[in-house]
Parts: C-alpha cells; sequence; structure tokens
C-alpha cells in the first residue's frame, strides 16, 4: 500500500504528492528548527537547556494564547482574501467595558456600584457580544459599501482604541470578581486558545461555512456566479473575527486581573504575523487553523528564545520581524515553484 | 535589406523616406498559441494614403495581426516591411518610433492627468531648468489640435472627458509621434453617429495627408463609407484583398464565413417540449435592449453575433450577475424576478460563464472544492456539515461520467488543461441538476477531442430535457448544435433562424448589420 502511494505520486505531478504531506509540515520543521538552534545556543551560551523546561514552554505559551485566539479570526478573515486590523482595539475596548462589569463589590471604587458581583457570564458575554457587534460593523462596511478591507478595519481600530480611552477617562478597571479572573489563570487561556482553534478548524474544514469561505478567497467572482451570497458571508466571517478579537479581551483581562485602556496594542500585527507564518496567504484562498497554531507557537518561542538567551529587548523586536519579512519572502517563493510545476 | 529599429529611426529622422510601393506590408506570417494556430501564411500591404480595414468574424486573426504589426507580439514566422525595410519590432514602444502607433478599443489613457500631459507623455518639453514647461506644452497641443480639427481644451484631465473625445485624445497622440501608419481597433464602438462622423473627417484628414490606416471593424456600413481596400481573414488565414468600391455586402459576407463545415456534430433529433423559460423585452440600460424569446424543454437555442452584441449580458443578467432594469423572466408559466445567480440556481437555472480563468475556476483550489460549490448551496449539506463521503462520490462519479483527466480530485484545478477545466466546470453545475442550462462559449479554447465530447453532453442533457442556452462565436458549433438560433446586433435581437434554413450567410447578415 504504501509503495504504491510513493510510487504514484512520483508518477504524476510534484502537486498530487505534497497532497499526502500536510501543508503545515513545512512550517513544523521550522518551528522544530527555531526551537532546536535556541537548545544548542542555550547550551553554548547560557548553560541550560531551552525546551527541557515545563515551566518556560508553560509561559511561552500563555503568553501567545492571547495572540493565537485572535489569530484564529484573523485566519478566515485572510482566507477571503480581505485583513482586519481592528482585533488589537478591540482586544483593549472589550477588556474595558467586560471589566467594568466584573468588579466585586469588595472593590471601593466600582464603576458601577450598581452592578458589582454579577456572574462571570455577564462580563464574559458582554465582552464578547461587543467585539462581535465591532466585528459585524466592519463586515457590513466592506460589504454595503466596497471599502478595502484595510479601510474599513483601520477605522474600526482607531475608534475602538478611542472608546477603551474615552470609557473610563483613561482610569484603569480594577478590583474584579474571582470568578471572572478564573478565565485567565493558570492553564486556562491556552485551554480557550485550543477550543477555539478546534472549533474553526473544524468549520472550515468541514461546513458549507468554511467551503464558502475559501471560494471567496480563490476567486471572489466565481463564487459569486456560483450562488453564494458573498456579502452575508463576508459580514459572518469579519463578525466570527470580531467576536474572538473580543474573547481575547475577556481572557487578556482576567489574566492581568485589570483592564487599561492600552491592552492589546498591536496585537493585531502579531496575530497577522502568526498566520501569515502559518501559510495563510494574503492573496486569499489559501490557510488552516492548523498552520495558524503553529505559527502563533513559533512567535512565542521566538520571543522566549531570546529573553532565555538574555538578548536585548530591542534586538529582539528587530529580529522579529525579519523573521515576519523571511517567512512571507518563502513562502511566495515556494507558490512560484508550484505554480510551474 | 534588414535593418534594426534604431537604423530606421535615423533613416526617418533624416527624412530620406526610401520610397516603396507599400507603407507597410506582412508576408508569410506565422503565429502559434498554445493549442491555436492564429495566423497562418497571412499577408497584409498597406499603401500610402489608404484606409486599409481588415475584416472577419471573432477570432479570425485580426486582432493578433494588428498586434503583430503594432509590436505587441512578435511573429514565429514572416516578415513585416516598413517602406519596404524589414523590420523586426520587439515592443510596441519599438513600433511607435518606426512611425507606426495604434490606438486601442480599450483607451490607454491616464484619467487622472490632463489632455497635454498624456500626449507628450516621455516627450514634454523642458524649460532651461530642466522642469516641465507646461505653457510650451499647451501651444504643441493647442497647435497639434488645430492640424486635426479637434476642439478640446488640453488642460482638462482625462477623466473628465467622454469616451468620445478620449478617442480623439489617443489620436491626436498617435499623430504627434508624426506616424506612417495608424492601426484603429473597432475606434467607433462607443461613439454616437455625430462623433463617428467627426471621427471619420479626422481619418479623411489624415490620409490626405499619406497616412495609412488599418482600420479594424465589425460594421459593414463603416467599410463602405470610409475604407478604400480590405482584407478578409478566416480562421487564421488570408482570404483576400479587394478595393471596397467593386464588392457587395453578400460578397464580403461569403468571404468571411465561406468555409465548409467538415466537423461532425452528434446533434439529435429529440423531442421538443413545453416552453420552459420565457423572456420578454428584458433590458439592461445601455447594454441590450428589448430582448424576448423562448426556451423549451429538450430545445438548445443557439445565440450568434459579434463580439460586443450583448450576447454574453443576456446570460449575465438572466442568472442575476447584472440585474435587468426592465423586462420580464417567466420560468414554468410563473414569473419570476432573479436578482442574484443565487436565486437563478433556486430556479433550477445553471451558468457556464465565458471567461473560465475570471468567474469560473477557483484556480488554487482542487477539482474537489471546484466541483462541489454550487450545489452545497442546497444539498449533501446537514445542520451546516457539508456530507464529505457523498458528495466526494457524487463529484468522484460526475467526473467520471465526463471522463475528466487527473490522477485524483485532489488535483489543483490550474493544472489541468482547459478542456478538463471546462469539464469540472460543467460538472460544478450538472451536480446542481438544471433545467435550463446557460452555456457561454463552452468550447473556447479547448481541444478538438474534448470539445465532441462536451458537444456529446450537451445533446445528451438535451435529450433528458434540459432547456439549453448556447452562446457561441463558432459558427459550425452554433449552426451544428442548435435547433434555433437567436442572432444579436448591438444590444438587439435581429432575428431569429431555424435549424432548417440557418446558414452562414443567413447568421452573418443578421449579425453583421
Amino acid at each position: 500500500m504504501d509503495t504504491n502511494v510513493a510510487a504514484h505520486g512520483t508518477s504524476t505531478t510534484l502537486v498530487g504528492s505534497r497532497r499526502r504531506m500536510p501543508p503545515e509540515f513545512n512550517i513544523f520543521l521550522v518551528l522544530l528548527g527555531i526551537a532546536l538552534v535556541y537548545e544548542i545556543l542555550g547550551w553554548m551560551f547560557v548553560g541550560q537547556s531551552f525546551l527541557m523546561n515545563s515551566q518556560r514552554l508553560t509561559i511561552m505559551i500563555l503568553q501567545v494564547s492571547v495572540i493565537g485566539i485572535i489569530a484564529v479570526g484573523v485566519t478566515q478573515v485572510i482566507i477571503t482574501g480581505g485583513i482586519d486590523l481592528s482585533s488589537g482595539s478591540v482586544v483593549g475596548m472589550t477588556a474595558m467595558i467586560s471589566a467594568s462589569v466584573a468588579q466585586a463589590s469588595t472593590w471601593p471604587r466600582a464603576l458601577y456600584p450598581s452592578l458589582t458581583d454579577l456572574p462571570a457570564i455577564v462580563p464574559i458575554g458582554l465582552g464578547v457580544g461587543i467585539g462581535l457587534v465591532a466585528g459585524y460593523i466592519n463586515g457590513q462596511l466592506i460589504a454595503k459599501t466596497k471599502i478595502p478591507p484595510f479601510i474599513a478595519t483601520l477605522g474600526m481600530m482607531v475608534s475602538a482604541r478611542g472608546v477603551s480611552k474615552w470609557y473610563t477617562k483613561g482610569q484603569p478597571v480594577s478590583g474584579l470578581t474571582d470568578q471572572f479572573n478564573f478565565i485567565g489563570t493558570g492553564i486556562w487561556p491556552v485551554i480557550v486558545f485550543l477550543v477555539v482553534a478546534l472549533i474553526f478548524h473544524i468549520a472550515l474544514r468541514y461546513t458549507r461555512y468554511g467551503k464558502f469561505t475559501y471560494a471567496i478567497g480563490a476567486n471572489v467572482q466565481a463564487a459569486r456566479v456560483s450562488g453564494i451570497n458573498v456579502e452575508a458571508h463576508l459580514i459572518k466571517v469579519y463578525a466570527i473575527a470580531g467576536m474572538l478579537a473580543g474573547l481575547a479581551g475577556v481572557v487578556t483581562a482576567a489574566r492581568a486581573q485589570t483592564a487599561q485602556a492600552g491592552m492589546g496594542v498591536m496585537y493585531e500585527l502579531d496575530a497577522i504575523a502568526a498566520t501569515v507564518i502559518g501559510g495563510t496567504s494574503l492573496t486569499g484562498g489559501v490557510g488552516r487553523i492548523t498552520g495558524t497554531v503553529i505559527g502563533t507557537v513559533i512567535l512565542g518561542v521566538m520571543t522566549s528564545g531570546f529573553t532565555f538567551l538574555r538578548v536585548d529587548a530591542y534586538y529582539q523586536e528587530i529580529v522579529k520581524g525579519v523573521i515576519i519579512v523571511a517567512a512571507v519572502v518563502v513562502d511566495v517563493y515556494r507558490q512560484k515553484g508550484r505554480k510551474k510545476t | 535589406m534588414t535593418l534594426s529599429p534604431t537604423t530606421m529611426a535615423a533613416v526617418r529622422a533624416s527624412g530620406a523616406i526610401p520610397n516603396a510601393e507599400f507603407l507597410l506590408s506582412a508576408e508569410g506570417i506565422r503565429k502559434e498559441f498554445p493549442g491555436v494556430v492564429a495566423l497562418d501564411d497571412v499577408e497584409f500591404k498597406l499603401k500610402r494614403g489608404t484606409v486599409h480595414a481588415l475584416m472577419g468574424e471573432n477570432g479570425a486573426g485580426k486582432s493578433t495581426l494588428m498586434k503583430i504589426l503594432a509590436g505587441i507580439y512578435q511573429p514565429d514566422q514572416g516578415e513585416v516591411r516598413l517602406k519596404g525595410i524589414d523590420i523586426r519590432l520587439k515592443s510596441p514602444l519599438d513600433a511607435l518610433e518606426n512611425g507606426i502607433a495604434m490606438i486601442h478599443q480599450e483607451l490607454n489613457l491616464m484619467p487622472f492627468m490632463t489632455v497635454a500631459e498624456n500626449i507628450w507623455i516621455r516627450r514634454e518639453p523642458k524649460n532651461r531648468f530642466g522642469f516641465v514647461d507646461h505653457g510650451e506644452m499647451r501651444r504643441m497641443t493647442a497647435k497639434l489640435f488645430e492640424r486635426l480639427k479637434i476642439n478640446l481644451d488640453p488642460e482638462i484631465e482625462v477623466r473628465h472627458l467622454s469616451v468620445a473625445n478620449r478617442q480623439m485624445v489617443e489620436i491626436a497622440k498617435a499623430v504627434s509621434y508624426e506616424s506612417d501608419v495608424l492601426i484603429m481597433d473597432e475606434p467607433t464602438s462607443a461613439l454616437t453617429e455625430r462623433e463617428v462622423a467627426h471621427l471619420f473627417e479626422i481619418i479623411r484628414d489624415l490620409r490626405s495627408q499619406g497616412i495609412g490606416i488599418v482600420y479594424i471593424t465589425h460594421k459593414m456600413n463603416e467599410l463602405f463609407e470610409i475604407a478604400d481596400e480590405f482584407s478578409v481573414f478566416r480562421d487564421g488565414k488570408y482570404i483576400g484583398t479587394h478595393a471596397s468600391s467593386n464588392v457587395t455586402r453578400d460578397d464580403i459576407i461569403r468571404m468571411m464565413v465561406g468555409r465548409e463545415i467538415t466537423q461532425m456534430f452528434p446533434k439529435e433529433e429529440v423531442p421538443i417540449g413545453d416552453v420552459v423559460l420565457s423572456v420578454k423585452d428584458l433590458t439592461l440600460d445601455g447594454v441590450f435592449r428589448e430582448v424576448s424569446f423562448d426556451v423549451r424543454a429538450g430545445e438548445i437555442l443557439g445565440v450568434a453575433g459579434l463580439v460586443g452584441s450583448g450576447r454574453s449580458n443576456v446570460a449575465e443578467t438572466l442568472f442575476g450577475v447584472t440585474p435587468a432594469s426592465s423586462g420580464t423572466i417567466v420560468i414554468d408559466g410563473k414569473e419570476v424576478v432573479i436578482d442574484s445567480p443565487n436565486t437563478a440556481i433556486r430556479h433550477r437555472m445553471a451558468f457556464l460563464t465565458e471567461d473560465r480563468k475570471d468567474t469560473g475556476c477557483l484556480l488554487i483550489l482542487d477539482i474537489l472544492e471546484n466541483m462541489q460549490i454550487a450545489v452545497l448551496q442546497d444539498r449533501f449539506v446537514k445542520r451546516g456539515f457539508v456530507s464529505e463521503k457523498a458528495i466526494t462520490a457524487a463529484c468522484e462519479e460526475m467526473s467520471r461520467k465526463l471522463r475528466v483527466k487527473t490522477p485524483n480530485l485532489q488535483e489543483r484545478i490550474e493544472n489541468l488543461s482547459g478542456g478538463n477545466q471546462q469539464k469540472v466546470l460543467i460538472g460544478r453545475w450538472l451536480l446542481t441538476n438544471p433545467r435550463i442550462l446557460i452555456l457561454d462559449e463552452p468550447t473556447r479554447g479547448i481541444d478538438v477531442g474534448a470539445k465532441a465530447e462536451i458537444h456529446r453532453l450537451v445533446t445528451e442533457l438535451a435529450r433528458n430535457g434540459v432547456a439549453v442556452i448556447m452562446i457561441s462565436s463558432e459558427m459550425p458549433e452554433v449552426l451544428g448544435m442548435s435547433d434555433r438560433i437567436m442572432v444579436m446586433h448591438e444590444g438587439r435581437v435581429t432575428g431569429f433562424l431555424d435549424r432548417a434554413e440557418a446558414t452562414q450567410i443567413k447568421v452573418m447578415e443578421l449579425a453583421a448589420r
């Protein structure tokens, strides 16, 4: 059986054989490569193992799980050929608003003294709901006015950040209930990330929603002629991305046990980077959640590894930028190579 | 004697223009594209101070020849001579510098720049500081316009101009290069009658100045009005050149279509059922008007007409891609409003579009994903989840039935040949089990074998009671496959022909008024 498959693979085209190797495999190799480099450098310069330290690995994953939750939504947007720049600001806005109804009655300076000690489901639901609305507005703008997604979500990025600053006139919101904070403690953010990733992995691969998402990204005209209501579908996709950014905002506030207007700044770019490193093509039609999960972990390993090697934070950012661009360049060449075969 | 273009340019600059019988001539031109021979041993001779029309059906090779003369394509074989000197044009710029200018159908002006800037781009007059001298540029433009009797403000931005005026700017630009040869590709297609009259005035003027004009048109009356000579092409071959003063319309039509129908079509007489689709006075403002026709179950209605006659637009409107401005669509006796492809599919219509790459294939996705996308609207889905096994089985069966040549359905559709891509797209629609099937150029750009298979399939669908509307530019296909033929010209239906009475000449007479 195995030899049969191999023979078949070589006798047809490269594409045929590549199908048998999931595209995430390459990205996974990159992840292993980066980890190995740190491992070796660790033994050389720090005198300890990078990987054999479960505490470090846990912190690393925890740090990127919020980015990961956002990236799951961003991946879907990018597969349709769009972009979402608003997610970081939506994180800030939903963190502030959900925290404001998650305050404990024991806290002396509650924003809404009559709305304290509410069950955690209320602030969580509110945060997720407001994210959904923000995403829905993005989707409506893009579908109805036909303005480029870049501009629509840029507007939301600026306005949502404005809302989070205006909401308390810049004051942080603290004294949150333990019940609310629970979702940010321990390994919970990672679990939320993985559950979200699993749900949308299944949605993209096995549901009509997923098939239509890829079809729109591959050729929007053909999708329309095939009977897909492109506008309604795009609104759905952006609303889901907003909802996930809202969820990320809730987790961020719970993890910090406080909310500040500046939360989530630049998260949208990290999420886009994780998505693109994970093999999703900015031209649309290509991408998988599994790739995005690996891309997110790569971002985490990079940051954590630099800290581990005691690299100056300034250098970290410089190198991070280079790695993101390199990942896309590699992807472009891979696409070119595929076309020739 | 072969001179390089630069030498030729130097010769031109010296004013020593060689005296040759023909201003521009081409001989033995051959041009192949993957799978097709676009031009085969073609000749063309343009005399100084004449307007020379190129005539032929869609795909006859006019455009390819014109693009070779304008330096856009390079011929595989053959020679092009400018005033008796062999030239090899490497680019449109090369052609321009040799005095051959082309005015494209899709105008190539920059909308946010002024008329003057557009004309003198790359050659702007400079003042002594090296900046563009706008005053001088305006004077140069005014002088040029005076010579051409064009009444336009050189300072106005091109985007504010009508299509006709843009055309004038293009012509002025071409003339400003002191071109000896002007190539015009259907210049009147977007002009009103008055604008056409002005254009012809300018053309006559240019002709009297000794410029040779290559004029491509589908319109027979223009030929008699403006052209001195014309050359006819058919299926990539040169048929002949004649003076337009001593031929009739019928002569030209005969030259354009005079081929033997040798291809066999698997057309069967099948019982024709009730009217399935009835269209009355369908209008899309500015594109087509008052289109009315019926299609019956089992009937193949061929739609003929030249490019730009509105055939494809009618199909797009029927399918809801561009909803109609007015008119009624009746399906099975009930009036329906089709405002989107989605609605059309719900009425069991299917539409194979003209352009496989632009509106058909999801190029980067695989065959399975391409084939299933339309049927997922209402079948093979339970609570949002796609029944992978069932849909895969259905697609596999369909691709076997259509004989799609591929190792497996996980192959990307972009790696398939045109014919196989077309089969996948047909499969996409057959899965939806349509009652009305609209095919727009179903066999364009695919090989003979796949063509025959698609024809066989269409026949079989008709036998099963599907009402088929088939738009085609290929005369043998229309004549061979249709029960009835609807002919369109400039957005109007000019007539219907029954299978028995339809001939190439009759179709052409209705298509080219």
